[in-house]
């Protein structure tokens, strides 16, 4: 098998992709996948700040207001920030430390299919009619109010992406404990590795209590158990519990990524070795560890008492250490460096203010008094926003610049870059800070619509124009991605000019085993290293030429999670509908069939022959 | 395919191997002793409670037995699953961040919800 381009029609590109086992190819699916679920997530926020714009509007009625609040916000944070994210750490991860593929890639692929499947689940819930409607947080008291099979799609639909998003945790794990090139200690590794490991290990931690939770709510719903009833001697405080046990955890797996993209942003294009990488290694692994010890500061208003408030609010503020001293960090970092202000750098640079203002904010809530006064207002609204936005979707959008030569060979425009940049930028400050002062005037979140007279008229049409800028800064994007893929203008290994870590020695995009040699690693920065010392390559072997081992595709983790879609619907119709059994079963078998058939079957992968390496090598000029 | 590479051991290098796997199977060995005995003890404790020998109270018993459980545990993970050698400290990373984990949920449960 060579991997020289070759002319294929429709039907086997599209074969090659729905059995790719390639984490770069399943990388870019996750991209799509997030990027498609991004602009649903984004015209549901349009609906939001339309009916918001006027007092006493009517365009949605209160019952779809609930719907589109709580699938913005279950699609933002599942299907869309998360996934794209993994998209990242699948794409780079793996060339950053020298390997040729992840340690399971048909894990790898079962785990995009099971996020796409429960994404696809979730939303079909709109052409039923049957939306969740209970929050993104889906508190028991309100989802077992719930009519219908709204939260039904919810628990069923978040189980099957959230096994996938497990798998894939699992397996960044691994890969990184296992197949570093020789060289790269765990202290060498590139800061994008070091938090996709501490975001894999919360993503370990965290997501079980939320299966845990979905369980429950699916039994409580569907087959009549009665874990969260008070009627019934359950509790409906334990689901808030169970659910923030994983929450909170969650938001740390969405910035800590960011955080790795924004410190290689800083140091590429500042030119300089980021300022203090050991600490920002502990950091991030502190801020991880504390992630998990502070769910409680969610609930302060539930009635936990002055103690339990007490503690949770101090950890709480605890959090602030670590992250200030990564802002510190990257302060230093372009402290004195050569700035080149690219569009990635763009964003990170706005990154810094923009995050700063929602972890300060973060604090003012973490402070369970003051919190006491902001529960469930606006201000909570605009929290969030700006550390979920300021922080996740800037560092994904930088993320996708930066990277995007890496994956797709090609370079964004930067000009329509930066445009998108200042119409974002702009709009997400209108959107979201005069929400905190609506907060304070006493508006609160989650209400449809709102009263004549009350001052807050004025600021909500502010929010809603700001919120009009976003979707152009994001049209813009989405005509430069279309645009420079039209145009296609191949770029070489390193765009930049400047990249130092080992994803920037290998060409855009990389051949599908990657390293033709395993690189021996020399310090942090290995390529600017090797560059330092006059090898322009970027890259000293640690092997020779050889054979190199390469998982074949498969169909399976398509077929397997398509089995776990089809029982989903079974489970929900199981009484009402005649065929509700039967189509339970029918997933489950198909489900087990593809396992069966996963284990029975060995798939012991092909050798990539060293004449065809050599071959690619001679065709890149790499070797002469 | 690629080569298998065959490496042959020096007389110095078997022997200290021989010697280490001698020094294993005298801990292991000892261990399961060990263990055995605290499972000996365990029952008869048990049995001694509900013989209704005097002493033996339920709130002794309980805690002791809680106490054995868990040293049979560390023995277990440490002596027969090999966490006591070289190259697990990532496996013993994991294992004690999650004890941690889920110490403190469950102690928050029965602090503030099932108190």
């Amino acid at each position: 098998m060579s991997s020289v381009a070759q002319k294929r029609g429709f039907g086997a590109t599209l074969w090659d992709w729905l059995t790719t086992v390639d984490h770069k190819k399943i990388g870019i699916l996750y991209l799509l996948g997030g990027g498609f679920f991004f602009v649903v997530g984004g015209i549901e926020a349009m609906i939001i700040r339309v009916q918001l714009l006027t007092p006493n509007n009517d365009l949605v009625s209160a019952g779809i207001f609930n719907q589109i609040i709580t699938m913005h916000g279950t699609t933002m944070i599942f299907l869309a920030a998360m996934p794209i994210l993994i998209g990242f750490m699948n794409a780079i991860m793996p060339l950053q430390i020298g390997a040729r593929d992840v340690a399971f890639p048909f894990l790898n692929s079962l785990g995009f299919w099971m996020f796409f499947f429960g994404g696809v689940f979730l939303n079909i819930s709109w052409f039923f009619g049957q939306v969740p409607d209970a929050g993104w947080t889906s508190y028991a008291s309100l989802a077992m109010a719930s009519e219908g099979h709204g939260v039904d799609f919810y628990a069923i639909g978040l189980q099957i992406a959230g096994g996938g998003t497990l798998l894939g945790g699992i397996n960044f794990l691994v890969t990184i404990i296992n197949m570093r090139a020789p060289g790269m200690t765990y202290m060498r590794m590139p800061l994008f590795t070091w938090t996709t490991f501490v975001a894999s290990a919360m993503i370990l931690f965290a997501f079980p209590p939320l299966t845990v939770g979905l369980f429950l709510l699916t039994f409580e719903r569907m087959f009549g158990a009665n874990f969260f009833d008070p009627t019934m001697g359950g509790n409906t405080i334990i689901w808030e519990h169970i659910f923030w046990i994983f929450g909170h955890p969650e938001v740390y797996i969405l910035i800590l990524p960011a955080f790795g993209i924004f410190s290689e942003i800083f140091s590429i294009f500042s030119r300089k070795r980021l300022f203090g990488y050991s600490a920002m290694v502990f950091a991030t692994v502190l801020i991880g560890f504390l992630g998990f010890m502070v769910w409680a500061h969610h609930m302060f208003t539930v009635g936990l008492g002055p103690t339990a408030n007490a503690i949770f609010s101090v950890a709480t503020m605890a959090i602030a250490i670590p992250t200030g001293v990564k802002i510190f960090n990257w302060l230093l970092t372009i402290w004195g460096g050569s700035i080149k202000v690219t569009t990635p750098m763009l964003w990170a640079l706005a990154f810094i203010p923009t995050f700063v203002m929602g972890g300060v904010t973060g604090v003012m809530l973490g402070t369970a008094p003051l919190d006491y006064q902001l529960h469930d207002t606006y201000f909570v609204v605009a929290h969030f926003h700006y550390v979920i936005v300021g922080g996740t979707v800037f560092g994904i959008i930088a993320g996708t610049h930066l990277y995007w030569p890496k994956m797709f060979g090609t370079m964004l425009n930067e000009a329509l870059g930066k445009v998108t940049f200042w119409f974002f930028f702009i709009g997400f400050h209108l959107t979201f800070l005069i929400q905190h002062w609506l907060g304070f005037w006493g508006m609160p979140r989650r209400v449809f619509t709102y009263m004549d007279g009350q001052g807050w008229n004025s600021a909500n049409v502010i929010s809603s124009v700001g919120a009009l800028f976003m979707a152009i800064g994001i049209t813009i994007m989405v005509y430069n991605i279309i645009v420079t893929s039209i145009k296609n203008v191949r770029v070489a290994n390193d765009p930049w000019g400047d990249g130092r870590t080992l994803e920037w020695a290998i060409e855009s995009p990389p051949v599908f085993y990657n390293f033709a040699q395993t690189p021996l690693v020399r310090g942090l920065d290995t390529v600017y290293i090797e560059k330092m010392e006059g090898n322009l390559s970027g890259i000293t072997p640690a092997e020779p030429v050889q054979d190199i081992h390469m998982p074949n595709g498969s169909f399976i983790p398509f077929m397997l999670s398509l089995g776990l879609f089809i029982a989903g619907f079974g489970a929900m119709f199981r009484t009402e509908e005649p065929w509700g059994m039967a189509v339970l079963i029918i997933g489950l078998v198909w489900t087990f069939a593809a396992m069966a058939m996963r284990s029975l079957k060995d798939d012991l992968g092909f050798y990539v022959k060293k004449e065809d390496i050599l071959k690619d090598m001679k065709r890149k000029g790499g070797q002469k | 395919m690629a080569d298998v590479q065959v490496y042959k051991k020096s007389t110095a290098e078997f022997n200290l191997g021989q010697r280490r796997a001698r020094k294993s199977m005298r801990g292991q060995i000892m261990m399961f002793s060990l263990m055995i005995f605290l499972t000996i003890m365990s029952f008869s404790m048990v049995m001694a409670y509900q013989a209704d020998v005097i002493g033996f109270s339920k709130y002794l018993i309980i805690p002791t037995l809680m106490l054995f459980a868990a040293v049979q545990v560390g023995l277990q993970l440490y002596y027969f699953m090999h966490m006591n050698e070289k190259g697990h400290g990532i496996p013993q990373m994991f294992m004690y961040t999650g004890v941690i984990l889920a110490f403190t949920v469950v102690l928050t449960f029965s602090t503030i919800i099932w108190w």
